[in-house]
């Protein structure tokens, strides 16, 4: 396995987290949001510092919706299917967006711009229907308003 | 100590602390059914069908996860458990294949058992199998996730007993199957197909690569000379799939069921036990009194071979060069027998049958598997597999005469069938070594230290004043610990901890190993110990080093151990290999 895929700061917090109960699954989380997913040679990497099977790895990030074994789009969607969006119309955004994007639920477009997940609540359930985009929430979003958010979205990359 | 006291189903009972309630209830005469839960292993609860009531609990509780309790009343069997643990059943078998009459464990499975107990006629959920594709990229094991019942014992054993982690739970919930991480095959895998994920599968979704069709094949083949070699282990463990005790030593069967199906010689691997104890006890003695790498380790589980180029390549010169009984038998097949039998060896074809799956993988492990100029071995079965054979064969077992074996490669001392159990490499190999030291014989053959199913055993033997300190280690997951000792020793320049250690990757030795009948659990595994032991006691000759034929083989053709011929047919190295292929 080639060594040193890990920047400085993710090394750091690993030897900060060696030897600590619960560690797999803080240096995971870091990893994920350090690259967007777990790229299988990191793992490989996580287990040889951690001195964990690459196996236990594998079943921790299969097992936990969060952690994404392949890369999403550079601007990540995630519409909310927690009960308030789902009744409030959630599935609808989603229908739209998939005709919209041309790709299907956690697939990335082809020019690599955007992917989608359904999530579960996300705690603003006043706002329903919610989606969020690279972090940012939209609330009360509309069908109708999804091609303008997308343009807007893309153009301020 | 104190014992506890507690009620099940109305009859007390007193049991230790930190007996689970199915242990308990087998003290009253009370069978919970299981499937997840195997004695070889902590429980886990994962698969729901041993529940029962607890007076005092609002809820039913899994008994294999429930210790008993002071004053506890436990109900195993009404009606409105037996009806949780048939919705139980009924869900599993919803996404169960129903093809019992193709598959591996017909008969043999625990969840067709359970099902029939049950007199399950019909399911009434919706069927849904996981079309998922069959691995069988190894040369020894198959794995089919469309018969998992994800009971996570295969995996359990492969992570807690083994230590090795080829499997785990990939993804969660109905999704949930037990694969190699990482997107690789099992064969790609840290994999080292010891076969024990076989042994303790409770349906057919991992089991032995069935090559009896091969076997068939060749012996209805007019020109192929076959000719076949027993382990020590399968002798005493043979007989449980013909309705005999665990145990029962068969040999003159097995060599007389043998010859019935065709075999054109019939050979023990015990002879070619005893000549690996011949060029492993001089390889040691040569190590000791020549300064070698210290301490030598045994190298005849294929198993283990393969984890320790894996995990554990820092050891490759520790290694006994010596190849396995197996791979010796063959070797001297395709040479030795070949000439005095006026075969040509490209026209043999030589079969094992062995306790073991990873043996099927030794047959071709490296480049030295082919010292014949042929591949030595030409396909190796399990026990398991031998039975079928038997059976599809019309042999009527238990009514089997005691033969002989054709003598060449066959006779054998008490050291070569020990070689079936945990301990008994080293004690053979101590047995010859004492003699090759000494120039004088042991008056008690016996090293009891060596002996028993403690995960690593430690002992020293003093030889006439030269002090031996030994190790045996067995069950994978007990390894690292021994060969740690020996890292931290070298590292801090200090003496090696052990001059020699035996490992097997198998709990028990050969006699636990993956490709013996199914359902070993350590009562089982004692019984089939205590058959191996009781034809080391019957044998007339206890040392390698006596046995008449071995000292024909290097009169008329090895020259001496060590000596030139025989290091070129065997003898084997090693090389560092990668967890993962890719």
């Amino acid at each position: 396995m080639s060594k040193n895929k890990l920047p400085d700061e993710l090394l750091r917090f690993i030897d900060e987290w060696k030897d600590k109960r619960g560690n797999l699954i803080m240096v995971l989380h870091q990893v994920q949001e350090h690259f967007g997913y777990i790229p299988r040679e990191v793992a490989f990497e996580v287990a040889d510092l951690l001195n964990v099977p690459v196996a236990k790895i594998y079943g921790v990030i299969t097992f936990y919706h969060l952690f994404k074994l392949t890369k999403p789009g550079r601007n990540r969607i995630a519409v909310c299917m927690g009960t308030a969006c789902y009744l409030k119309g959630g599935e609808d955004i989603i229908l739209e967006l998939e005709r919209l994007l041309g790709v299907g639920i956690n697939t990335v477009t082809p020019d690599g711009e955007f992917s989608m997940e359904a999530v579960r609540c996300i705690g603003c359930c006043g706002l329903a229907p919610v989606m969020t985009i690279n972090g940012e929430v939209y609330g009360n979003v509309k069908k109708a308003e999804l091609t303008k958010i997308l343009k807007k979205v893309k153009g301020g990359k | 100590m104190n014992m506890i006291e507690l009620e099940i189903n109305g009859i007390p009972v007193s049991v230790k602390p930190g007996t689970s309630l199915i242990n308990a209830a087998k003290l009253v005469g009370v069978k919970i059914p299981t499937l997840c839960y195997h004695s070889d292993l902590e429980p886990w609860a994962a698969c729901g069908i041993c529940v029962v009531k607890v007076e005092g609990s609002p809820k039913m509780l899994r008994a294999c996860a429930t210790a008993a309790g002071p004053g506890m009343k436990v109900t195993t069997h009404d009606p409105e458990i037996v009806n949780v643990r048939r919705t139980v059943l009924e869900l599993i078998l919803s996404t169960h294949p129903n093809d019992c009459l193709q598959c591996s464990r017909n008969r043999n499975c625990e969840l067709q058992t359970l099902a029939e107990e049950f007199g399950i006629r019909e399911v009434p959920f919706e069927k849904r199998l996981r079309d998922l594709p069959v691995d069988n990229s190894t040369t020894s094991i198959v794995l089919n996730p469309e018969k998992c019942i994800a009971c996570g014992r295969c995996a359990k054993v492969c992570q807690n007993m083994q230590g090795v982690w080829a499997l785990e739970f990939i993804g969660r919930g109905e999704k949930t199957r037990i694969a190699p991480a990482a997107d690789v095959t099992l064969d790609e895998s840290p994999c080292i197909k010891c076969g024990q994920c076989t042994a303790h599968c409770p349906v057919g979704a991992i089991y032995e690569k069935d090559q009896t069709r091969e076997v068939w094949n060749a012996i209805e083949e007019n020109k192929k000379h076959c000719v076949v070699q027993i382990a020590p282990a399968v002798r005493v463990a043979i007989g449980e799939a013909f309705g005999y005790e665990p145990g029962e030593v068969l040999t003159g069967q097995l060599y007389a069921a043998l010859r019935r199906l065709g075999f054109n010689a019939v050979f023990d691997t015990n002879f070619t036990a005893d000549l690996t104890i011949m060029e492993e006890g001089a390889e040691f003695v040569r190590r000791m009194t020549e300064g070698g790498v210290l301490p030598q380790i045994t190298s005849c589980c294929p198993a283990w071979t393969d984890y320790m180029e894996k995990f554990s390549p820092d050891f490759i010169p520790n290694f006994s060069t010596a190849k396995s009984p197996q791979q010796m038998l063959g070797a001297m097949a395709k040479t030795y027998y070949a000439q005095k039998a006026g075969v040509d060896p490209k026209n043999m074809y030589v079969v094992s049958v062995m306790p073991c799956t990873a043996k099927k993988f030794e047959v071709s492990r490296c480049e030295t598997m082919t010292s014949s100029g042929f591949q030595d071995v030409d396909v190796s079965i399990t026990t398991r597999e031998l039975a079928r054979m038997i059976k599809q064969a019309g042999i009527d077992f238990r009514n089997l005469p005691n033969e002989e074996p054709d003598s060449l490669l066959a006779e054998y001392s008490g050291a070569g069938t020990i070689f079936g159990v945990t301990g008994g490499v080293m004690e053979a190999a101590l047995r010859s070594a004492y003699f090759l030291i000494t120039k004088e014989d042991l008056k008690d053959v016996h090293f009891m230290d060596v002996r028993g199913m403690k995960g690593v055993k430690a002992a020293e033997v003093d030889i006439k004043g030269t002090k031996i300190r030994v190790a045996v280690a067995h069950q994978m997951g007990n390894v690292e610990m021994l060969l740690n000792q020996i890292r931290e020793a070298k590292a801090k320049g200090e003496e090696t901890p052990f001059h020699f250690i035996e490992v097997m990757a198998c709990r028990g030795g050969c006699i636990g190993g993956g490709g013996q009948p199914h359902g070993a659990t350590d009562a089982i595994r004692a019984k089939r110990t205590a058959g191996i032991y009781t034809d080391d006691e019957k044998s007339v000759r206890r040392c390698s080093h006596h046995n008449p034929m071995i000292k024909k083989i290097y009169e008329d053709f090895l020259g001496k151990p060590l000596g030139h011929k025989a290091h070129e047919l065997l003898h084997t190295g090693y090389q560092e290999r990668k967890v993962y292929k890719k």
